[in-house]
């Protein structure tokens, strides 16, 4: 699943570290996030949604072949 | 929020902790097993089978700290964790009974000892570990 995650930290001048305490997993997580390896669940998904005042189908783009 | 997710990171630093202690107590057990019962109390059954009691009893709870630590990862980490331990669990099971075979049909020229299953089983647990962390890299 894609999404621009990598992006909207950026603009923020966040770290992966940074954005992950923030939400509350482990950096590691989202750097696979980031990179589209490892889709985060609904939770989690929200989270990050909400930090970024964006919806979820604003930050993640789904396709079928995912 | 920010409270929430430090607690949860303070209460897994916890869970930690705790694994630690307890796999620390239950490996010092394993020790007073079998070290006090063939040197310094060889002769009484009663002491060995308390202290062996001991050891199951804080085994068990060495278990419970590991669900403890395991409820407190994140969904990544979890994904990890089970894979980790489907590998071991499985190859476990197959490479295990097939070097018990070896035993039983006389093709090792020794024992088939279960520490030998316990180090494979470690080993597995490692190697599969790594290879999944790399994978998420």
């Amino acid at each position: 699943m894609k999404n621009k995650i990598r992006d909207l930290r950026s603009t923020k001048g966040w770290t992966q570290e940074d954005l992950a305490k923030a939400i509350g997993v482990s950096r590691q997580t989202i750097n696979a996030i980031e990179k589209g390896k490892f889709d985060p669940s609904l939770p989690t998904a929200f989270r990050i949604a909400n930090l970024f005042e964006e919806t979820i189908e604003g930050i993640f783009e789904y396709r079928e072949e995912d | 929020m920010k409270d929430s997710i430090e607690k949860k990171q303070s209460q897994r630093q916890s869970a930690l902790r705790q694994l630690g202690i307890w796999t620390a107590i239950w490996v010092a057990s394993q020790a007073l097993v079998v070290f006090g019962g063939l040197l310094v109390w060889p002769d009484s059954n009663l002491i060995k089978i308390g202290t062996l009691l001991l050891n199951v009893v804080l085994g068990l709870k060495m278990i419970l700290a590991n669900r403890h630590l395991f409820k407190k990862l994140d969904e990544l980490e979890r994904l990890l964790q089970l894979e980790a331990l489907a590998w071991t669990l499985g190859l476990s099971m197959v490479v295990g009974l097939a070097y018990s075979t070896l035993d039983i049909i006389n093709l090792i020229p020794f024992d088939a000892e279960i520490s030998y299953l316990v180090m494979f089983m470690g080993i597995t647990y490692s190697i599969s570990l790594i290879i999944n962390k790399k994978r998420f890299e």
